[in-house]
């Protein structure tokens, strides 16, 4: 297959559209810009519809307008942006609304900086609107992966009606990677009997709500959705293991900083440790049993978790390790990013303490 | 090593991810490594990640002065122009070399030194990289060049074959590339003055008239 060497932010945006998606809807923020302005030349040539709406609010919710009629839609944008979005994130779980939401993370709080970073974990993971839901959120580490997961996600989307969010880093946006386009094989989907789209010959129209005024209403309805991420918790998790077969020091990363890791763990071996990586491609569902199994065998004496942010995926190694192995952190934030060096000092100290 | 570029300036075009940062920075080396006085002046006013100020202590250590926006908001998108690119266009014992931003809207800068820029020695290059999709076949090749040409107000004077795929390029992918360029130039009468590639293909790639370049833009963990 041909390689092509593509921008993150432009291989996302062309990704949905071969996945099938109709309907683009954002504003523009550093450092995913490309992907609206990419998503403005090629949808409509594409056939679909590109809007760039007068807010991220907006935006979700125009989202949640065509993700009601059936048809398959996205928004993107970056941290700040995307907390704008939440309360439409919130909406579609509820409505049960298949959509994909992609977040190329920069430096925080607030409007923070443009650079990379990895501090929207715990809004990604733990459901940022309001109210009990969840979402799949996938983690590219590399381009490819990024339009491999990019066309899973709009499966993942129909296939539990639920929104999924694409969780990059500001470099998965920004840097230039050789791909491949692969010939996908989609998933076995549900038809969308439940979508506004006309009441045809149906002998009942189809509302979408979220408004459930009556508490024990609201309650089943709730439960309902629970039944659905159980489903996607049991199926939809995903993680890789890199050098891990015979690793004695375990470096937990997820996105980019996972190759920083990669690369301190190789020299961290030409040292003498036999270091490892382990690398969740979904942050939810966690992959805490294959983490917790990690941190029983005999011969892993400690973990690091790396991120660029200060600590918000570490709560889930600690979850998953729970008190069998020490867990050390090392972490950079506002838009800096680990240096391999870095990464080597923490876990050479994580490691002088069990030796 | 630097005879293709006898001209006083050097102005380095091209669309998004041809690999103009890479070559320019490059360039400036080759240049400074011939003892020339050398200035790099960062105009991408486009990408807010990967730009030549990021590479300032290289650049500086060999001894190339770089104008890039106020170190302090390096890291910003601000579309702020360092006002020090005057001194390169004016400051004749200098060898500039410019790194325009992507595409016309990063050629976009240009218009407003144009005055200057006609009345110097320069060559305004545009990099051609067969890998880029959007570029990759000589009609959007050519309509991305008429179209920075455009928005500068300079007309192109050569080509440059950057086809690359970042560190997985091969000599095959180049020579793929040497293709495009001359038909790119077949259409537009533009010659092709290089063929940038990795040092280590020059070997494999003696046929081509080679540039040598390093990998100087590598990631975090390369």
């Amino acid at each position: 297959m041909k390689r092509e060497i593509w921008k993150g932010s432009e291989a996302i945006a062309e990704a949905a559209i071969r996945a099938g998606c109709r309907c683009f809807f954002g504003y523009p923020i550093t450092p995913q810009n490309e992907i609206p302005e990419y998503m403005s030349l090629h949808m409509p040539q594409s056939g679909g519809v590109f809007v760039q709406a007068e807010s991220e609010l907006a935006a979700v919710n125009m989202v949640y307008g065509a993700a009601a009629s059936g048809v398959r839609a996205m928004t993107s944008s970056s941290s700040p942006g995307v907390s704008l979005k939440q309360e439409g994130i919130s909406y579609m779980a509820a409505c049960q609304l298949p959509a994909v939401v992609v977040n190329v993370m920069r430096g925080g709080p607030g409007l923070g900086s443009i650079q990379p970073a990895q501090g929207d974990y715990f809004q990604a993971t733990r459901g940022g609107g309001n109210g009990d839901y969840r979402t799949v959120v996938l983690a590219p580490a590399n381009i490819q992966e990024a339009v491999d997961l990019t066309q899973e996600a709009f499966d993942i989307a129909d296939q539990y009606r639920n929104p999924v969010v694409l969780l990059a880093d500001g470099l998965i946006g920004q840097m230039m990677e050789p791909i491949v386009w692969k010939e996908r094989t989609p998933r076995k989907l549900p038809e969308k009997t439940w979508a506004a789209c006309g009441r045809g010959d149906r002998d009942h129209s189809n509302f979408i709500t979220s408004l459930l005024i009556d508490a024990p209403s609201c309650e089943a309805h709730n439960l309902e959705l629970a039944k659905k991420t159980a489903e996607m918790e049991k199926n939809e998790c995903r993680w890789e293991e890199i050098l891990m077969e015979d690793a004695e020091l375990v470096i937990v990363a997820y996105g980019t900083p996972s190759r920083v890791a990669q690369t301190a763990a190789e020299n961290l071996r030409r040292q003498g440790v036999k270091a490892g990586v382990f690398r969740p491609i979904t942050v939810w569902p966690y992959p805490y049993q294959r983490l917790k199994e990690i941190a029983g065998l005999e011969r892993v004496k400690v973990f690091l978790d790396v991120e660029m942010s200060l600590g918000q995926m570490l709560d889930d190694v600690k979850l998953a390790v729970a008190e069998r192995k020490p867990v050390r952190f090392y972490g950079r934030c506002g838009g800096s990013i680990p240096h391999v060096s870095e990464v080597e000092r923490a876990a050479l100290e994580a490691w002088k303490e069990v030796m | 090593m630097t005879a293709c570029f006898p001209h006083r300036i050097t102005i380095v075009t091209g669309h998004y991810g041809t690999g103009k940062t890479e070559f320019s920075v490059n360039l400036a080396l080759a240049l400074a490594g011939e003892g020339e006085r050398v200035a790099l002046a960062d105009l991408d006013i486009v990408n807010p990640y990967f730009r030549s100020r990021e590479r300032r202590s290289l650049l500086e250590q060999a001894g190339i002065r770089l104008i890039a926006t106020s170190q302090a908001c390096s890291d910003a998108d601000v579309p702020a122009l360092p006002a020090e690119l005057l001194a390169v266009l004016e400051d004749r014992s200098v060898r500039g070399v410019l790194d325009v931003g992507g595409d016309p809207s990063g050629a976009r800068v240009l218009a407003r030194y144009r005055p200057k820029i006609r009345g110097e020695d320069f060559q305004l290059l545009y990099l051609i990289n067969a890998n880029r999709p959007e570029v990759r076949t000589a009609d959007s090749a050519v309509r991305y060049l008429r179209g920075i040409e455009a928005a500068a107000g300079l007309p192109c004077t050569g080509l440059v074959n950057n086809t690359h795929l970042c560190g997985e390029t091969t000599p095959q992918e180049v020579r793929e590339g040497a293709a495009l360029a001359e038909a790119v130039s077949r259409e537009t009468g533009i010659p092709v003055i290089c063929h940038a590639a990795e040092a280590r293909f020059a070997e494999q790639l003696q046929e081509l008239a080679l540039f040598p370049i390093e990998l100087r833009m590598k990631k975090p963990w390369e």
